[in-house]
């Protein structure tokens, strides 16, 4: 089938099969590899882009749910080449190691930020339970979500 | 030759070491070594690239042409393969080339048996289930103890049984000791099989350039290991192989060899004559590309009631499944007079046991402290203070005292278990080790460093950073050798065309490439000055560099920037290449590091919670404060997880494991996370240039070990087997008050 979605801000148009997940349409037909398979099964979040504002598991998404909407990846979120506040927090808190689970990581972040502008510690360490990191981040993953939020929206 | 005279030590206890080392070599960082960058809070070098999604794994190589494997692989826990028939899925849509896996007899559920390579991951999937594939099933046994009774089925028709016992080891008078001792404990500790679980799994892309001709993306912990094993594997000259990893998704110890479902990859790209791309599936991720063993440590120990351990006795055994090295080595944590210990190691019919983030550490320390702390209760003693009585580590000793100050340890229950209520709060305490200043030689890692007319430098070396922060460190070190700015570097690492770095295991990254990126930085800066002298109107050893500025020492007036410096290269660069000394004697070359844990326990639920571990780590030098700091607070995380969660758990009856995913098996998450301080212990340790001492490992091996015990400060309840599961916590709780578990 024809697939017309918006992505990363353009008009996007891809034949895909049917039963194509979001998460191989991105990784293979469009090259888009920022979007990790870390389980396959929508348990890891290695995998989370976000469609419409809401985080989804692209693993799990189904590609031809994506027609008509707006889907942003890791590689849409800087602006103009500017780094968007959380992928700055991120690297200035050293909130990753072997970055595999990154893009998931700011991604759920950034659609958990949307809706909750000044969140407690608890709050995010809720929001963020779905997205596992390997390497044992999380310390310092939720510091810098809650700087992000500050710079974002002050407070 | 010279000699120099250098301050080692932790401070309050410095003292002098005069050290002859070679010609050429930096003076060795020591206690009153003036460094600004090394030692700093430095973000990242790639951090920018993994925040944006630019950074490319293996899994992300997108090649023209390139094709997609899958694997088949065998769903019996122990069988014969009687015929193989891939004809079926050599001709469906899109299949290029099959192969299958020389070694017919299957000893594991999840071993890998055969391979396809296709257009698309979805034909080649649906091509590895047309493959035909007729198995003649055999005895199998799965669990620890039923495998060591005599008559178990065999994993190894060859061996007489399923127990390889190791020599024991015996030092001191065991019988005397125990006949000193005024408390003697005996105690069983078991631990589970953990699996790395790397978020990116084993993979990578194959690419025959030419017939002689190999180029690998692996996601590996050793480029030039998988280098060499590929050249050996498909009879190539190392010259002719070329393996990158730029970077890499985790590893844990799970990708320091070539497996042969990856050597499998390599075959089908051959086969077809286009390169292709392997990354097995989570299922495939738990069963078969290695795990940490599991252990029953049957011990006995014995000490006097002012504190000190007379007498020391181990009897291990645990499974690797059918690999070795699972026999754990309950590790010398502590200084005792007499000490007997046994190992064997157990065959099953799982899938094989591999390095695991500090082998044998964690499982071993579990015991070790574990046994620690219940010798310390049982004469009524500070177990704090009990390790310290039996603790000849300076620098072990000096973090106790940081980390009960941190933790606040006279917070903890004076008694276990008191108090009102189902919820308990308690703290524990435990002391890891390891060891690894580099090997003593090493001479095959070499760094490069060029200075260009332009004024650029690159480094190199084709090493690979697994997320410790290679990178980063070696970046630092130059960055301070040159007297540059980190950002005026340009790293080169992961690629087996620069030259040879360490494969990363041991935690032997650091302190194997840090002292060479100095000799190299160190001999390029030397190579500039002598260019650089005669404009100054001074001579080389005159001349220091710091923040892009070449400047003579007793005249500050004569001064050059770097870029100009450079121009007077003409147009011939610096390039120069530094070979790895020796270690030289220094201080001290053993790593200790203490927890403390902070747990709530619920009685009711069984639940524990870790509310707060204190770290104190010390790793010689700190290259970088902030991304040392990450590793210890992640080694951490895993430790929770290791405590609290994750088990491989195979069925008994039909020999396969039952959680092959992310939900079941369950590793820690952000709600699992405490509050954690990491305090990194600065020490002046010596034996190699750079003062280095590796970190990887030691701070993941008295985590459990801390827990278990304030589990047991908090609630009574002596937890001798992980994970410590709700479960285990109201069996353990039920046998106290005489129910039944």
């Amino acid at each position: 089938m024809d697939l017309r979605f918006k992505l990363n801000g353009r008009e996007q148009s891809v034949s895909i099969a049917q039963d194509r997940r979001l998460l191989w349409v991105l990784r293979g037909e469009l090259g888009l590899v920022g979007c990790k398979y870390g389980c396959g099964e929508g348990y890891c979040g290695a995998c989370t882009v976000i469609v419409d504002g809401a985080a989804v598991r692209a693993c799990q998404f189904p590609a031809r749910e994506a027609a008509g909407r707006e889907v942003l990846t890791i590689e849409g979120l800087a602006k103009d080449g500017k780094l968007h506040p959380l992928q700055q927090a991120f690297m200035e808190h050293d909130a990753l190691q072997c970055g595999f689970c990154t893009p998931g990581m700011i991604l759920a972040a950034y659609s958990f930020l949307l809706n909750n502008h000044k969140p407690d510690r608890k709050a995010i360490i809720a929001a963020m339970e779905g997205n596992l990191c390997r390497c044992g981040s999380y310390v310092r993953i939720v510091a810098a979500i809650q700087a992000a939020a500050r710079r974002m929206y002050g407070g | 030759m010279s000699e120099v005279k250098l301050k080692l030590g932790i401070p309050g206890k410095y003292e002098e070491r005069v050290v002859t080392l070679p010609e050429g070599e930096p003076k060795p960082y020591d206690a009153d070594s003036k460094l600004s960058v090394v030692g700093s809070r430095h973000p990242r070098l790639d951090g920018f690239a993994k925040v944006t999604g630019q950074a490319k794994y293996a899994h992300d190589i997108r090649l023209p042409d390139m094709l997609y494997a899958a694997l088949l692989s065998c769903p019996h826990p122990h069988a014969r393969v009687k015929s193989l028939d891939t004809s079926a899925a050599e001709n469906m849509p899109g299949v290029k080339a099959v192969v299958a896996a020389a070694d017919q007899h299957v000893r594991f559920a999840g071993q890998y048996v055969a391979a396809v390579a296709a257009e698309t991951l979805e034909q080649a999937e649906r091509a590895c289930r047309a493959i035909k594939v007729d198995y003649e099933p055999l005895p199998f046994v799965v669990d620890l103890e039923e495998a060591r009774q005599p008559g178990a089925p065999k994993v190894f028709d060859n061996r007489d049984s399923n127990v390889r016992a190791a020599d024991p080891t015996e030092r001191g008078n065991l019988a005397e000791g125990f006949a000193a001792a005024d408390a003697v404990v005996e105690a069983t500790y078991k631990t589970q099989v953990q699996t790395h679980a790397c978020m990116e799994t084993h993979g990578l892309v194959a690419h025959w350039e030419a017939p002689d001709k190999l180029k690998v993306w692996s996601s590996t912990q050793g480029t030039f290991a998988a280098r060499d094993n590929l050249a050996r594997r498909f009879e190539l000259g190392a010259e002719n192989v070329e393996v990158i990893t730029e970077y890499m998704g985790g590893g844990f110890g799970s990708k320091l060899g070539l497996r042969d479902f990856e050597s499998a990859a390599v075959e089908l790209a051959r086969k077809a004559g286009r390169p292709v791309h392997l990354m097995v599936d989570r299922k495939f991720e738990h069963l078969s590309t290695g795990n940490r063993p599991n252990s029953v440590q049957v011990m006995k120990a014995g000490c006097t009631k002012d504190g000190k351990v007379t007498a020391w006795q181990v009897d291990s055994y645990g499974t690797s499944g059918i690999g070795g090295g699972a026999g754990v080595a309950n590790p010398s944590v502590y200084d005792f007079p007499a000490v007997r210990k046994t190992s064997a190691d157990v065959y099953t019919n799982a899938g094989p046991g591999c390095p695991m983030r500090a082998p044998g550490h964690p499982q071993g320390i579990f015991a070790v402290e574990s046994m620690m702390d219940e010798l310390a209760y049982k004469i009524g003693m500070d177990p704090v203070e009990f390790r310290r009585k039996n603790n000849s580590h300076p620098i072990r000793d000096a973090e106790f005292e940081l980390g009960m100050k941190a933790i606040g340890w006279e917070r903890r229950n004076q008694t276990p278990g008191a108090g009102p209520g189902p919820l308990h709060r308690g703290i524990g305490v435990a002391s890891g080790r390891w060891s690894n200043v580099g090997e003593r030689r090493n001479s095959r890692i070499q760094v490069r460093v060029a200075i260009h007319p332009d004024g650029g430098v690159e480094v190199e070396n084709g090493a690979q950073d697994l997320g410790t922060g290679t990178r980063t460190i070696v970046g630092l070190l130059a960055a301070e050798e040159l007297g540059l700015p980190v950002e005026a570097l340009t790293v080169k690492i992961g690629h087996t065309s620069y030259p040879y770095g360490p494969a990363s295991g041991g935690s032997s990254t650091a302190p194997g490439l840090a002292p060479t990126v100095r000799k190299a930085a160190l001999l390029a800066r030397r190579r500039l000055f002598e260019v650089v002298a005669p404009a100054l109107q001074a001579q080389p050893e005159q001349l220091e560099c710091r923040d892009g500025k070449i400047t003579v020492v007793s005249d500050p007036g004569k001064t050059m920037d770097w870029k100009r410096a450079c121009g007077l290269l003409g147009t011939t660069p610096i390039n120069e290449l530094a070979t790895r000394s020796d270690n030289f004697d220094g201080w001290q070359a053993e790593a200790a590091g203490v927890q403390f844990a902070e747990v709530e326990v619920d009685v009711e639920t069984g639940r524990v919670r870790v509310l707060k571990v204190v770290v104190v780590q010390d790793c010689g030098t700190v290259l970088d404060r902030l991304t040392a700091e990450s590793q210890v607070i992640g080694a951490v995380i895993q430790g929770i997880s290791y405590a609290l969660l994750e088990d491989r758990i195979l069925d008994r009856t039909t020999g396969v494991m039952v959680n092959p995913n992310l939900e079941q098996y369950k590793i820690a998450g952000s709600w699992d996370m405490p509050e954690i301080e990491a305090i990194m212990y600065d020490a002046a340790i010596g034996y190699n240039n750079a003062g280095v001492n590796g970190l990887g490992e030691p701070p993941v091996t008295p985590t459990a070990a801390a827990i278990a015990n304030a589990v047991y400060n908090a609630a009574g309840l002596r937890m001798r087997e992980l994970p410590i599961t709700p479960w285990r916590v109201l069996a353990a709780d039920a046998a106290r008050r005489g129910g039944r578990s």
